[in-house]
């Protein structure tokens, strides 16, 4: 498979895959993520934990560029990334999903899968400066033997990712993702962004609304990923699956993080028992008997 | 000679006039998060009943004031009842065409019922001035002031002291958090709908009594500066609005003062543009305050295409190619040859407003750069006709796109009024660039269409080489859908956000569908200038904007044959049906009206 150029150039160094310092947002008043530091080892899967509101999703829009912190840095294997565009940091191998989903609508299956792929066009996207573009254009009419080429290689390992869901969605892959369940939407995010080849990976809630037998599927997809050498960042509030997955549990209150270690422990701690109590009745728990 | 107190009088008087145009806006975006594009066809009405009120009726002031007022509210509130509650649930992009839709109609009635002649509205005051410094103030003047000084009293006593004028807040400030404790959205609604509409219609009898004259054209600019003036103050901000609306009133004033009165709305879309791209939150929002996160997931209704097999496209394209060769009439063939123009600019917005979500209101600028620089290729630099088009295509997609640029970061309701103020602009410079455009006398002269030096002269040559270049333009953006250029642009409409978490730019992608729409629409431009022969400021109009807007409705969002169909359907049936020229608009706007609500995926369904 087709490796990222900058990625042999920088593994060498040791530096984390990710690594966050004093990450702030404010918004008017309110500290949305407040100080925030947090490392990722290659290969580490690292749940974020918290009620509703203490930040998370903030967090994931301020590493994955899609709002910029107040203070604080973000780095990717050493090199500092604050502050740049979604678009740059897809380019470089941040893979997101979203909490409430944003999948394509009226694209069918496979070409929302298509778009995940996107960062990695060569053929049809040449990397020249300024004029690129209008080359773009031309090769997207013209589509000489490379780009058709690159085009049915890039469908065909689709194909292969949407395998990985079992007949959930490889039946559907004409259907416009509108038609989908929301479960079924839900994989094809995941799809997508694993379609991006990703160094780093944020999942913001991908069970959020899945039953138990979907839950456990995704539960089984998410640990075959980390197996295979992913390095992970995952938003849960079911906390079986954290505990199951995690090397290790960052959990976030008001902004703050207000602890960090192994499932087991950061689970017993006192801060975070009255964090989640403080907060009434958490929705995490709410969910976990319902699961 | 005026003195700078005047300007400023003047300017705040006039900012006056357009506070209460926008405090309506904002109100209603406040609640609905909706762009009232038919608040100028409002304000028309209300200058149309206070004249038949002066004139006809001869009621004093007072009463006039209050009948416009009640008249103009109750046209609101059968825009909000019947125009827009029903749309409560469809596509975001619904309400936005219904409003374009509804202002068509109503601006298209007022001509028909008071024919477009200005009219002359009296203002019933002495005409008496009092000096004040170096300059002078009327009693109209006051009157404008003592309006909305008065306005803004009432509305503020309403939002603060009255249990619905608590509801208006409360769903300004979160719509689910109102709807749970139990306000009434509905009432809501119909409250802002009235309260603005009747400023709206005051507004436009004050404006007629300043001028002493209205006329149809009244409405769109209305609208315009309203927006403008909102969109400074920040859209929703009432108070904003207000202090908005009284800088683009000095603006223009001082604009006027300085570079003359040509330039007046020239100041005012600069200034709109300059706001949307340096401040789009407004003057007075915090910079930095991203809306948390924007569901941008629904703009277009879900649909799917109805698929038409490849050998019924390759009929009708041999059934119209042959057509010259039998028997028809001169007249048949003129019709269709006005359908392929259309057609050309259908393509064109159908992939702009369609396929990438940009739902652009002043295409027709687009046609009048490719008319223009076609036009001056070869007639004044005696550039063979063909390579003319061809630059008049290429010109319209790099100075199209360089102008649109600005508002790429923008969305949905932004958009729209970004690419109305630079269609505006355009036909501004091209008005008053005389050393170029020859200003208001336009060009004549124009040489006829000809290829490899044979002129085209018949009506069957016209038609097959328009026909072919549509033909041509179609197939290349099919295959444009095709590519991953197709689905990038689609992913983008469907979800910006998305779509740049996965690498996509939106400048480039944006820029892309531009140019080749740009191309497709100046070709149409080109084309027809050599046609007419002669073209000035006027040939490409807001019009032609909103008749491509309905074909590409009509035929399907991003639905290359539908762009045609549409075409053929909206340039042909009103000749088969014999309608009277007048009459078309109106059934335009009221052909989108029904399909937005009954059938958002046109004809043949979204792609
Ligand atoms: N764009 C924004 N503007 C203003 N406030 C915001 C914005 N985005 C988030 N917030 C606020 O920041 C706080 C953190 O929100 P965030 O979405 O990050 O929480 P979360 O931990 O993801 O919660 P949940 O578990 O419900 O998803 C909340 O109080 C939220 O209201
Ligand atoms: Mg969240």
């Amino acid at each position: 498979m087709e490796q990222h150029a900058h990625r042999t150039e920088t593994a060498a160094s040791g530096a984390p895959m990710l690594s966050v310092r004093g990450l702030t947002r404010r918004f008017g008043g309110l500290t949305a993520v407040d100080a925030i530091d947090l490392d990722l080892a290659k290969g580490e899967l690292v749940s974020i934990i918290g009620p509703n509101g203490a930040g998370k999703t903030t967090l994931f829009n301020l590493v994955t560029g899609h709002d910029r912190p107040d203070a604080g840095e973000v780095r990717l294997e050493g090199r500092d990334i604050t502050g740049l565009s979604p678009e740059t940091l897809a380019g470089q191998g941040i893979a997101r999903t979203f909490q409430l989903g944003r999948v394509f609508g009226n694209l069918s299956v496979m070409d929302n899968v298509l778009i995940g792929a996107h960062t990695r066009l060569r053929a049809v996207k040449p990397a020249v400066p300024v004029i690129g573009p209008l080359l773009e254009l031309g090769l997207a009419l013209l589509r000489p033997a490379s780009v058709k080429a690159e085009e049915e290689r890039l469908r065909e390992e689709v194909k292969t990712i949407l395998a990985r869901f079992g007949e959930r969605l490889l039946p559907r892959i004409d259907q416009p993702a509108y038609s989908l369940s929301y479960a079924n939407r839900r994989r094809v995010e995941i799809a997508r962004a694993l379609a991006l080849k990703p160094r780093l990976l944020l999942l913001d809630e991908p069970t959020a609304g899945m039953n138990p037998t979907e839950t456990a599927e995704m539960q089984a997809l998410v640990a075959e990923l980390k197996a295979q050498g992913l390095t992970i960042l995952l938003i849960e509030h079911k906390l079986e699956m954290v505990m199951r997955l995690s090397d290790r549990v960052m959990v976030m209150d008001e902004g703050k993080k207000i602890a960090e270690g192994a499932g087991e422990d950061v689970r017993n701690d006192p801060k975070v028992i009255e964090a989640y109590l403080g907060h009434g009745l958490a929705r995490s728990e709410e969910q976990e008997t319902a699961a | 000679m005026s003195s700078w107190l005047d300007y400023t009088i003047n300017g705040l008087i006039v900012g006056n006039v357009y506070a209460l145009v926008a405090v309506g806006l904002a109100l209603i975006f406040g609640v609905s998060r909706l762009i009232n594009f038919a608040q100028g066809s409002i304000y028309l009405v209300g200058a149309y009943i206070g004249w038949v009120a002066v004139v006809q009726l001869h009621t004093p002031l007072p009463l006039t004031i209050i009948v416009v007022a009640l008249a103009a509210a109750l046209v609101g509130l059968i825009i909000e009842r019947f125009g827009l509650r029903p749309l409560q649930n469809s596509a975001r992009i619904a309400p936005l065409l219904a409003t374009i839709g509804i202002s068509f109609v109503l601006d298209q009635i007022v001509m028909l019922t008071f024919s477009p002649n200005p009219r002359a509205l009296p203002s019933q005051l002495p005409d008496v001035r009092f000096q004040v410094g170096n300059g002078t103030i009327g009693p109209l003047d006051l009157l404008i002031a003592g309006v909305g000084l008065t306005s803004a009293l009432l509305l503020f006593v309403f939002l603060r002291y009255s249990k619905l004028g608590w509801a208006v807040r409360a769903t300004a400030q979160d719509r689910d958090a109102a709807m749970q404790m139990g306000v009434d959205v509905n009432r809501v609604n119909q409250a802002v709908f009235g309260i603005a509409a009747a400023l709206g219609g005051v507004s436009g009898m004050l404006v007629g009594m300043y001028y002493n004259q209205i006329d149809t054209a009244m409405s769109l600019q209305a609208t315009l500066k309203g927006v403008v003036a909102e969109v400074v103050g920040g859209a929703g901000n009432v108070p904003g609005a207000v202090v908005g609306s009284l800088l683009l009133g000095l603006v223009e004033s001082y604009g006027v003062a300085v570079f003359g009165t040509s330039y007046r709305n020239l100041f005012a879309f600069l200034l709109l543009v300059l706001v949307l791209v340096l401040r789009p939150n407004g003057l007075f929002a915090s910079a930095r305050q991203a809306p948390p996160e924007p569901l941008t997931g629904t703009f277009i209704a879900p649909s799917r295409p109805v698929r038409i097999p490849r050998w019924a496209l390759l009929i009708a394209v041999g059934g119209f190619a042959i057509l010259p060769l039998f028997p028809v009439s001169f007249y048949v063939l003129q019709t269709l040859i006005n359908a392929w123009l259309l057609g050309m600019l259908a393509l064109s917005l159908t992939l702009v407003a369609g396929t990438i979500g940009q739902v652009s209101l002043g295409h027709a600028a687009l046609l009048a750069i490719g008319a223009y620089t076609s036009a001056l290729l070869s007639s004044s630099f005696s550039v063979p006709v063909g390579l003319a088009v061809i630059a008049g295509g290429l010109m319209s997609a790099a100075l199209g796109t360089t102008l649109i640029s600005p508002s790429f970061r923008l969305r949905g309701h932004y958009v729209s009024i970004a690419t109305l103020a630079i269609g505006e602009i355009v036909s501004l410079v091209i008005l008053n660039w005389e050393s170029v455009t020859r200003g208001p006398i336009g060009i004549s002269g124009i040489p006829p269409l000809s290829l490899f030096g044979y002129d085209l002269i018949s009506a069957s040559s016209v038609y097959w080489f328009s026909f072919a270049v549509m033909v041509v333009l179609a197939l290349l953006q099919g295959r444009l859908l095709n590519s991953h250029l197709g689905r990038s642009f689609r992913a983008i409409r469907d979800d910006d956000i998305a779509a740049r978490a996965y690498g996509l730019s939106l400048n480039r992608y944006k820029s892309l569908a531009f140019i080749f729409g740009g191309f497709a629409a100046g070709v149409s431009g080109a084309i027809a200038a050599h046609l007419y022969s002669y073209i000035n400021h006027e040939t490409f109009n807001t019009q032609q904007s909103i008749l491509a807007l309905t074909v590409v409705i009509l035929g399907g969002l991003g639905n290359v044959v539908g762009a045609v169909v549409g075409s053929v359907a909206l340039v042909g049936l009103p000749e088969v049906f014999r309608i009277a020229a007048e009459y078309r608009i109106l059934i335009y706007g009221i052909v989108l009206l029904l399909l937005v609500r009954f059938r958002p995926q046109g004809l043949l369904g979204t792609i």
